[in-house]
């Protein structure tokens, strides 16, 4: 489904990624750790398109089309779906009205008949119980006064709602306490299937006991080093990353 | 540069739509401002002597004030000797239908989008158009004479309504109120009148079409509207100029008088030509707006969308005199480029139980400074007075600016006031996270800015809040990065 | 030193080797800053509105805390509530009072301040800040130290119980240090109990350290008699992704100065002050927030509300700080006041000081009185008056009491601003 192959990528001409392979299979659950500065968010943002970043090298395969080439609205009509770490708030906005302008334009993009009002409010009702998330929120304006954990029920909401093929969780656990945890975790669980497929980028191992991965990543100075199963991640936990970056430190 | 930035640029670059002249033939006073030109003015209007007596005193006081300079703009000083007071489309007579109108006028306002043939696009609004400073033409009339309303151009009234005039030009507004109201009351050539009697509730929007077309012209038209006893009107009024290097003024006056019971509300959309991307020319837009609800329980409502001129400087006010009376401004004031507003309105709460209500919403972006200014006043007798204000500001992009300045005051103790403001700002992130979930830029910048207009649109009547809407976008479109 | 009075009997406790001896220097820096500049007098900006430090240089004759009292399991059970279900710290005239106490252990660890020796002690809570942390560094004789280990949930609420009683010009320094480790949760409770009526002085420093992505909640009641004077300084330390939420509820007293202060020290986290005062009498409570967002993409929201009757006095002055690098901050600030006597005094000043350019602030301030208009309507419901009243002002009160998340205390805390406004407003 993806397949990242050498990636490098800069931000003002500082190279944050430095050759980053990753192959996703549809069904599939991949994490991404690293300590702080190692690139995570990069990655994820470089998938998702945002700007500031310039590719400088390698390629990005998403379902047979050369996903770097594409504008950040098609990449999300394509199937790339990324769970900011700070979703933004728009005043004036309200979370209804943003979202049913996003799932008709993805759906024009894909040849589908917008959803009418009644279709689109009942698809969002039943989408609302995955998350728990209350009815007068999305009458507000998109996050504006929302808790940090609100914010990102918000966001996994809206995953619900626009049924990506790749979905991308940028720190979604930072900021929430245990019980958002296990609601957002739920959430992301249920939309769970063979055809789809999840990149959770994550600073703490806690989220993994409720995001079962298939694999583990290592991220440290822009490359994959250790990658593993979720056993790797225990270990993380237990010992910190110093380990690692002795390692790697020792072999350069 | 961002792609963001490249639309921004596309979008800001865009062709001002109503920037054209037409070439005219047209009667027009010498430039410079002195008594012999202003008696020439009152004489082309075939006015009564009364009428020049006040000009004439106005002119005076006039004379003796200085340009206030208090508000947040900055400008080049502009040569008021060196424009023209008066330019009007050559007519030998006056046109008694719509028949007898220039063709090439009527074309005029075809081009803006507003015909003056009933038959066609106008469904329930009346119009007068007023071009330069002289009203060119004005619709269903007679359908409105049947209720006993009168609307017309100010210089017919003072024709054919002499008493009405006399009774309350001057009275919401006086000619010594400030600088430009001074000017106005002087050099006025023509606007619009309308007086709506006891009980009646005016079937239509009645709607006021300014352009300047002559270049340095001054236009300074009056507009007055008199609201008896448990009447109702709603008025709309708009603006554009055509495309000049130089700049033009516009200072008008709009005085508004509500009776018991009555209820005016008066929607404004100005798009006077902003001046280009590097903020070369545009109009001046110096303007006093002014209501007072006289009568007990009476209202008046002012909307306003600003998106043009080069500088804006503009409060309308309520003055709310009457127990029980209300007032209420909602405002959306865009900038872009180097455009500057400082607008914003007054509250003068005098009788008792009185309420105001403020909804402003600023929009900065390119480098423009935008500026609310308002008054909240709660005299000592006016018990009960409340009075909530909402002051919102969003920037797009990092290069203009937003500015609030509330003021109040209140002098007994039972007020109730409350004062609620934000600074937003949209950037590349918004953008952003809104083409994550597959929304093209461009109708992310119309949501967003739709979005945050939207309680001030609403007070709108339906055709000018379309209107209003594209208008909006258009100005902004792509000014994010 | 210009303006506290030192006696024999201080100068000989001052002599005496601390507790610990990492005190010492907190003795010595604090000895030092009011030296320099005493006790701070409303010529000062920040107790402009609050005369406290006259008050206490007339009454406080011996600075030193006061000794403890005696106090029975019956006193500490009667000032529980129902359904409390947790542990309890008994503090009595702020010492830690163990044997009155009810610790599990249950994903934490509690001991004297001595005996942890932590070096975060003093590093929270600046006395540069305010003088009165000065004043308690000198004169705090032990204290606990609260530690939640790192990933620890603590299930149930820890219950920090004062209990106060001292002769009229008498002290008590509480000092209390609480460290939150990453990824730990943890929610605490704490209430002041006055034994009696005598007027006493308490100058409480508290300091919370909310690690990486760790969540904590303190709810906080103040209910001391009517003649106590009361300085509470309160710091908290928020690091990366954590939140950190605070509700403070205050109901009497003679004077109040409380001063809360959260750093919000790294990016992602979230800090949230809530706060009512309901005063009556001369009650005078002045609160000083200040939030400090020094890191990108950090929230702030704090709501304070109050109803002052009689000639009761309240000052509210709400400080953020948004630092040059604090880019993408969200701060919210409001203060709502309902004043029902004509002697009622409320100064409130938002006070908002932004160095970066993208963020979002907002703070607003309502003063009014209670609506007639709406008073009459319920009675013309057949609602009676006072019931009326207390119902309305109940309306405005109770925004803040729902951000309290634990329900058994919410519920006392619900139970007793009823009562108060159905009865002595």
């Amino acid at each position: 489904m993806l397949s990242i192959k050498n990636l490098h990528a800069s931000i003002e001409g500082t190279p944050i990624l430095r050759g980053i392979n990753l192959e996703v299979k549809p069904g599939e659950v991949h994490a991404i750790m690293g300590p702080n500065g190692s690139g995570k968010s990069t990655l994820a943002s470089v998938l998702a398109g945002r700007e500031e970043y310039e590719v400088t090298d390698g390629s990005v395969d998403f379902l047979g089309k050369d996903l770097l080439d594409l504008a950040p609205e098609d990449r999300a009509r394509e199937g790339v779906f990324l769970a900011f770490q700070y979703p933004v708030e728009i005043p004036g906005v309200s979370s209804t009205n943003f979202l049913r302008t996003a799932v008709n334009q993805v759906r024009e993009y894909r040849g589908l008949e917008p959803l009418d009002a009644v279709k689109f409010l009942s698809e969002m009702k039943e989408k609302m119980k995955l998350v728990e998330i209350d009815q007068k929120l999305l009458s507000r304006a998109l996050n504006e006064g929302f808790s940090g954990g609100e914010k990102k029920r918000n966001e996994i909401f809206q995953m619900a709602m626009l049924e990506p093929k790749l979905s991308i969780l940028d720190e979604t656990d930072s900021g929430l306490d245990i019980d958002a945890l296990r609601v957002v975790s739920n959430g992301v669980n249920k939309l769970k299937s063979n055809e789809n497929a999840t990149i959770v980028v994550t600073h703490y191992q806690r989220l993994l006991d409720y995001i079962v991965p298939d694999y583990v990543h290592v991220l440290y100075k822009g490359r994959i080093v250790k990658s593993g199963t979720k056993e790797l991640a225990l270990e993380l936990e237990e010992k910190g990353y110093d380990w690692i970056k002795e390692e790697v430190d020792a072999a350069v | 540069m961002s792609k963001d930035n490249q639309i921004l640029e596309e979008f800001t670059s865009k062709e001002y739509e109503h920037g054209w002249s037409v070439d005219m033939e047209v009667d027009e006073a010498p430039p410079g401002l002195n008594e012999e030109i202003i008696k020439w003015i009152s004489a082309k209007k075939e006015e009564p002597q009364w009428l020049l007596d006040w000009r004439l005193k106005a002119f005076k006081t006039w004379s003796e004030m200085t340009e206030p300079e208090w508000a947040n703009v900055t400008y080049p000083k502009i040569d008021l000797q060196a424009l023209r007071y008066y330019s009007a489309p050559k007519k030998s007579k006056k046109p008694k239908s719509l028949d007898e109108i220039d063709p090439e006028l009527l074309q005029i306002y075809e081009r803006l989008g507003i015909s003056l043939n009933e038959q066609k696009k106008l469904q329930g609004i009346a119009v007068d158009a007023v071009l330069d400073s002289v009203s060119v033409g004005t619709t269903f009339k007679d359908t409105l004479s049947k209720l006993g309303i009168i609307f017309c151009s100010f210089s017919e009234a003072v024709k054919e309504h002499p008493d009405l005039v006399k009774q309350y030009l001057g009275s919401v507004v006086p000619m010594t109120d400030n600088y430009y109201a001074a000017l106005n009351s002087a050099v006025f050539s023509d606007g619009s009148f309308c007086y709506i009697p006891a009980g009646v509730r005016c079937p239509m929007e009645l709607s006021t079409y300014f352009r300047i077309n002559a270049a340095n012209t001054g236009q300074f038209e009056r507009t007055l509207i008199v609201a008896e006893d448990s009447s109702y009107v709603s008025y709309l009024e708009g603006c554009t100029a055509p495309q000049r290097d130089e700049n033009q003024l516009h200072a008008a006056v709009v005085e508004i008088y509500a009776a018991k019971n009555a209820e005016v509300k008066y929607s404004t959309v100005q798009n006077w030509f902003p001046g280009d991307k590097n903020g070369k020319g545009g109009i001046y837009n110096f303007v006093t707006k002014r209501g007072i609800c006289a009568g007990d329980n009476s209202k008046i409502s002012w909307t306003q969308v600003e998106t043009g001129s080069a500088v804006t400087w503009k409060y309308p006010s309520c003055i709310l005199k009457g127990d029980n009376s209300v007032g209420e401004f909602y405002s959306v004031a865009v900038t872009n480029n180097y455009q500057q507003a400082d607008t914003g309105t007054k509250m003068i709460h005098i009788g008792k139980n009185t309420k105001s209500r403020i909804v402003s919403k600023g929009i900065s972006a390119g480098k423009s400074q935008n500026s609310y200014r308002g008054q909240v006043q709660v005299m000592k007798r006016a018990t009960n007075a409340r009075n909530f204000s909402q002051c919102d500001s969003l920037l797009m992009g990092d290069k203009c600016g937003a500015h609030t300045f509330p003021y109040i005051d209140i002098q007994n103790s039972s007020a109730k006031v409350e004062h609620e403001a934000t600074t937003s700002k949209i950037g590349e992130d918004q953008l952003f996270y809104c083409n994550q979930r597959g929304i093209s830029t461009e109708d992310a910048v119309a949501l967003i800015v739709n979005g945050y207009a939207k309680e001030v649109l609403n007070q709108l009547p339906m055709e000018f809040a379309v209107e209003a809407q594209k208008l909006l976008a258009l100005t902004l479109e792509g000014s994010v990065g | 030193m210009k303006t506290i009075q030192i006696n024999k009997a201080t100068q000989q406790f001052l002599q005496v080797q601390p507790a610990h001896s990492s005190f010492s220097n907190l003795r010595k820096t604090g000895l030092e800053i009011l030296e320099q500049e005493g006790l701070p007098h409303i010529k000062e900006e920040e107790y402009k509105f609050t005369s406290i430090s006259r008050k206490i240089e007339q009454q406080i004759q011996d600075y030193r805390s006061a000794s403890s009292v005696k106090l029975s399991a019956d006193q500490v059970s009667e000032a529980l509530f129902s359904d409390f279900e947790g542990d309890i710290i008994v503090f009595n005239n702020g010492r830690f009072e163990p044997s009155l106490s009810r610790v599990s252990d249950e994903g934490y660890t509690i001991s004297t301040l001595s005996e942890a020796a932590s070096a975060l002690l003093g590093t929270i809570a600046n006395p540069e800040a305010d003088p009165f942390i000065a004043l308690n560094n000198l004169f705090f004789e032990d204290g606990i130290f609260l530690k939640v280990p790192k990933g620890s949930l603590v299930q149930k609420p820890i219950f920090l119980l004062h209990f106060n009683q001292a002769q009229e010009g008498q002290a008590i320094h509480a000092r209390v240090l609480i460290e939150v480790e990453d990824q730990a949760e943890v929610t605490l409770l704490e209430n002041t109990i006055s034994l009696d009526e005598a007027a006493y002085f308490s100058n409480t420093v508290t300091e919370v350290k909310v690690g990486s992505n760790a969540h904590a909640h303190y709810y906080r009641l103040q209910n001391e008699n009517k003649q106590a004077i009361v300085t509470n300084n309160f710091v908290t330390d928020i690091h990366r992704s954590a939140t950190f939420t605070t509700v403070a509820t205050q109901l009497s007293g003679d004077m109040l100065r409380n001063n809360l202060s959260l750093n919000l020290l790294e990016s992602g986290c979230e800090g949230n002050m809530y706060g009512l005062y309901l005063l009556n009498g001369k009650t005078h409570v002045d609160n000083h927030t200040n939030v400090d967002h020094t890191k990108p993409h950090a929230d702030s929201n704090e709501l304070y509300k109050g109803i002052l009757a009689d000639s009761s006095r309240g000052v509210f002055n709400g400080k953020i700080f948004v630092r040059q690098d604090a880019q993408k901050t969200n701060a919210f600030q409001q203060n709502n006041n309902i004043l029902l006597s004509e002697d009622a005094i409320i100064n409130t000043k938002p006070q908002l000081e932004i160095w970066a350019d993208d963020v979002k602030c907002s703070h607003g301030c309502t003063t009014g009185q209670l609506d007639e208009e709406a008073l009459f309507y319920l009675q013309a419901r057949g609602i009676g008056k006072d019931q009326a009243r207390g119902l309305l002002l109940y309306a405005f009160a109770g925004e803040v009491l729902d951000h309290i998340a634990y329900e058994p205390f919410k519920a006392y805390c619900i139970e007793m601003v009823q009562e108060r406004l159905g009865t002595q407003f």
